[in-house]
Parts: structure tokens; sequence; C-alpha cells
């Protein structure tokens, strides 16, 4: 019986999602009284350190994982939780993690949960919870089966260091050949990917035009923010598409989500409304948005979100 | 090329969402197909299918109610359509129904959308790939093919990764992979007389089960800040919220 934890490191290095998921799982096999177990795949930065956010040990397995694909991913990870007997497995609600999610609850015989914001209740069983209708509603569900595998939505549970380095193994695994082969990655280099991000600064079509986001670009700079965006914004091509957050888009629960020139339809609020704090700058006193926000501005954006990097900067400077 | 859509039915985005004690309240509610299975999943198998020749069959595990979507995808312009006749509760329940359906007909492509637009569990996709044992090219926002080699990019943190893929595969459908298509009249006229085979479930037993909803919290009420005073704001986020 163990937690097996599958902890992400892009590019070699371990963020905070990995600590999260850790953390995740260490919290896990508190409540079920085993051990919390890491995984890393590939060739990554200082495994042990993982320890730090309660694993008891990491199984590093590092050859054949420099790139992605499905199927060698889901074997490794199946044979290790085999391996170990694990009866819950962690992944981040990450493109990796969801990915992998399905295949083990097969692969497995596990029941599955994506995108869980809170620690396992095991209480009687074993249920957990998770938004649906991209954060309309919140469900509890009970999963029935000696193994579970769940994803782990970004932002959910801090993660704590509780502990420290530990030992990192290797295991023996059969990986079959890839049917995939990766030919490039195409990334935003230096920016926190939204379902990471702690704070988001969005703007909408109140922006005019894309030759407008400066101010927005300026304001996420003072303020270490990830830019993001409304769906018309994306659909007109002013913004990327991976920067659309809503109900269609990429639903997000950072710290601080300030939304400058975005009306708020519901389909918008869908993805962003499990944000800490909401601030809303639009012009229109009837925005929807305000209902949903806890600080707003009601005035032109393009005098306000100046001023309010203006006053960000100046704030920094004496902090 | 042999291609197959799977697609459901969500609550249309604007729907007000309720729950008595653990079910969802379906008054008022109207229907749609998931957007992701829609605009882009079935478009693009259309786009391959139109590039290539062959057919596209859709799939869906549902009641007799779900017949509404299912003409639409064919007015849209699926070849053909299958219904598995059972009310699944599950992701497991309908990868294994489409499983079992897929399993001996050799598609090429099976096609899902990146997620349900209700429960959001962005499951199915990998469940069957898993059970067909095929590669499993998940949040697609572009497919090429020539025939052989698909070229897929899939949506990752912050941009995207770009893949090629021999033989069969299961890709899930993101934004970005086809445009929307609004079906015409002569499409909606062909649809009536399009197949569709209702096939019985076989036995497939859920292993989650939803035990409740509750909704979010809701917000204390909006605090307005005078437009002139951006330091207040600032002193707010920091000391109130404490999120800077």
């Amino acid at each position: 019986m163990s937690v097996l934890v599958l902890a992400e490191n892009p590019k070699g290095n371990f963020k905070k999602p990995a600590f999260e998921a850790v953390h995740y799982g260490h919290l896990t096999a508190k409540a079920l009284g085993t051990e919390c177990i890491a995984l890393v795949l590939g060739s990554a930065d200082n495994p042990a350190q993982l320890g730090e956010y309660g694993a008891s040990k990491v199984i590093h397995l590092t050859e054949g994982f420099d790139a992605y694909d499905s199927r060698r991913y889901l074997a490794a990870v199946t044979q290790v939780a085999q391996q170990i007997g694990a009866n819950v497995v962690v992944l981040n609600h990450s493109s990796t993690g969801k990915s992998l999610l399905g295949g083990l609850a097969v692969k497995l015989n596990a029941g599955a949960v994506s995108g869980v914001n809170s620690i396992p209740n095991t209480d009687s069983g074993f249920s957990v919870n998770k938004n649906v209708f991209a954060g309309k509603a919140i469900a509890e569900v009970s999963i029935n089966t000696d193994v579970k595998v769940l994803t782990l939505m970004g932002n959910s549970i801090p993660p704590e260091q509780v502990g420290s380095a530990v030992e990192v193994e290797s295991l023996q695994i059969e990986l079959p050949e890839a049917k995939t082969t990766v030919t490039g990655q195409n990334t935003v280099a230096g920016v926190v990917p939204l379902p990471e991000a702690e704070l988001v600064v969005s703007a909408g079509r109140g922006m005019k035009g894309p030759e407008n986001w400066g101010i927005i670009e300026d304001l996420a700079n003072v303020l270490g923010a990830t830019t993001a965006c409304s769906r018309p914004v994306a659909d007109t091509g002013w913004r990327p598409h991976h920067e659309h957050v809503g109900q269609t888009g990429v639903a997000i629960r950072p710290n601080l989500y300030i939304a400058a020139g975005i009306s708020g339809a519901i389909q918008h609020l869908a993805g962003v409304n499990s944000s800490k704090t909401i601030v809303v700058i639009n012009k229109d006193p009837e925005a929807p948005f305000f209902k949903a926000a806890d600080y707003g501005v009601c005035a032109d954006l393009f005098d306000v979100v100046p001023a309010l990097t203006e006053a960000i900067k100046s704030f920094k400077a004496s902090n | 090329m042999n291609l197959l859509v799977c697609v459901t039915k969500t609550p249309e985005t604007t729907s007000k969402i309720s729950f008595t004690g653990n079910s969802f309240n379906t008054e008022g509610i109207s229907y749609i197909m998931n957007p992701y299975d829609e605009w882009y999943a079935l478009v693009r198998a259309l786009e391959l299918k139109e590039q290539h020749s062959g057919t596209v069959t859709v799939i869906n595990v549902g009641p007799a109610e779900n017949d509404v979507v299912i003409r639409k995808a064919l007015a849209i312009g699926a070849d053909d359509a299958v219904r598995v006749d059972t009310t699944p509760t599950s992701a497991k329940e309908v990868a294994h129904h489409v499983f079992n359906y897929a399993k001996d007909k050799a598609y090429d492509i099976v096609f899902c959308g990146k997620e349900t637009i209700d429960y959001n569990g962005a499951e199915v996709g990998g469940m069957l790939a898993a059970l067909m044992d095929v590669p499993y090219l998940s949040f697609a926002s572009k497919l090429d093919h020539d025939g052989t080699v698909a070229t897929v990019e899939r949506d990752i943190e912050g941009g995207v990764e770009v893949a090629t893929v021999n033989g069969p595969f299961v890709l899930s459908a993101s934004k970005g992979l086809a445009e929307q298509r609004i079906p015409n009249m002569r499409g909606i006229m062909m649809a009536k007389r399009k197949p569709l085979e209702v096939v019985a479930a076989q036995d497939v037993s859920a292993d989650v089960a939803t035990t409740g909803y509750s909704l979010p919290a809701a917000k204390a009420g909006v605090k307005m800040i005078d437009a002139e005073n951006m330091t207040e704001l600032v002193r707010l986020l920091h000391e109130e919220a404490k999120v800077i």
C-alpha cells in the first residue's frame, strides 16, 4: 500500500506543480496511514528534493522519456504503480497528467477523477471534490475501486515543506516501442503557464485592438503575472488561443485575477470564478462581472491600467 | 480514411446550474452537442474525409433523446451514426461502450473532444486509447494527415508540442483544430435519411459515483475603488486580500 505521485519535470526542472502533487500525495498518504513515493521520468535536476514536500522515496527512471510518447509514459507509470502496490496515483491536472489519467484507469482497473481540489475524505470510503461546469459547481465524487487515480487541480492545495531530501532509486521496467515522434515544441519562454499562475492579468474586447495590449503586458510584468484573455479576443486572433480562459478555454484558480475590459459573460465567469480575489476594471457600471468581483474600478481601462501599474511599481519599490 | 467521432450532449453554456440533493436540475436546460466534439473533432474529421475520401461515423453513448444531437452531427456531414443505448454515469462506461463497438472496425483515427463542458473529465479519450492500445494524441489544436503519417500539434502548458504518428490513434480535439460548421437545409434534410444504428449496451459497471453537489461560496460583494486612487487598491490587495 502506498501513494504514487508523478512529479513532472518539464525541461528537467521541478516547478510548483510537482511540489503541489507530492505534497498532496503526502497528505493523502497520511490520511491513509501509508507512505508517499514520487516517480520522476526522464532527466531531472535533483529529484531527492521531492522529499522536502513529503515523499519518503523517489523512483527515478532516466532512460526513454526525453520526448512524450503516451504509450511509454503510460507503461512506465502503470508498471511502477503495480510494482510498489500503489493504491492511489496522483497526477497534475496538466497536459501530461490529463493525458495519462484515462489510460491509467484502464491499466490499473482504477476509478479516476480529474481536476480534484480537496484532500481525499477517507472517513468512510474514499471521496474527493472537483469543480464541474468549469467551476459553476463542485461535485463530491466517491471512488469504489481498490486503486484510485486523480489529477490535482493547480493552486488548490498549497505545497508545504515538511521534510528533507530523500533517497533516489531506480526500478526495472519494460517499455514498449514509441509510436509517436516529437518533432518540436513551441512554448512561450519565461512565462508561468496559466494553469499554474498565481497572478493573472486578463483583458477583453474593451481593449479595442491587439495593438493596445502593451498596457496589459506592462501591468503583468510589474506584478510577475501571466496574461490571459476572453474568448472573443482569442477568436479574432488578437491574442493566442492558449491565453483564452473561460468555459471553453482554460479554467484557472489564481490568487489574483485582474480583468480589464471584460464584461463577464457567464461562460467567462465559469472559468475564473474559483480565483481567490477578482479585480474588475470596466467603464460600464452594468457589466455583470462586477457582481462576481471583490474589487471593482468603474472607469476607462486606458486610464486605470497604467495608473495601477504605476501604483504597484511604487508599492514594490517601497517594500 | 475510416474515421470515428465520439459525440456527447451537454447543457448549453449559458445554463443556470442548480442541484437538488445530488441530482442536476434539468428543468429549463437546453442541450447542445459538446462544443469540442462538434466544432473541432467532427469538423476536422469531415475535412480529412474530403481530402482523402472515406467515411465519418459518429458514435454516442446515451438514451434515445440524444438522437437530436446525433442528427445534428449527420446534418453537419457525418455519413452514418451509432448510438449505444444506455445512460452512462461515468467516463469508464462511455469508453468501454465505444471500444466494444469500435474494436473490430479498424478505424484510422478515433476523435473525441478534449473534455465535456459539463463534467470536465477529459478521461474518455485516454481510456479508449489504452483499451485499443494505440497512441493518444491529446488536446490537438492542429492535425495534418498525408494518408500515411499524421502531424499533430498538442496544446501543452504555454504553447504547443508537435508530434508525428504512423498508424491508428485516438485524438482529443481542442480549440483551433477546425472552424465550426453550421448545418445547411440540404444537410438537415439528408440527415433524416442517413443511417442511425442503435446497438444494445453490454454490461459495464461504473466505479465512481457523484455523491453530492454544492455551489461555490458567494462573493461578499464588490468593493468599488475610486479610479483616481489606485494606491488604495494596491493597499487592499496587499493588506486585506493578501495576494500581492
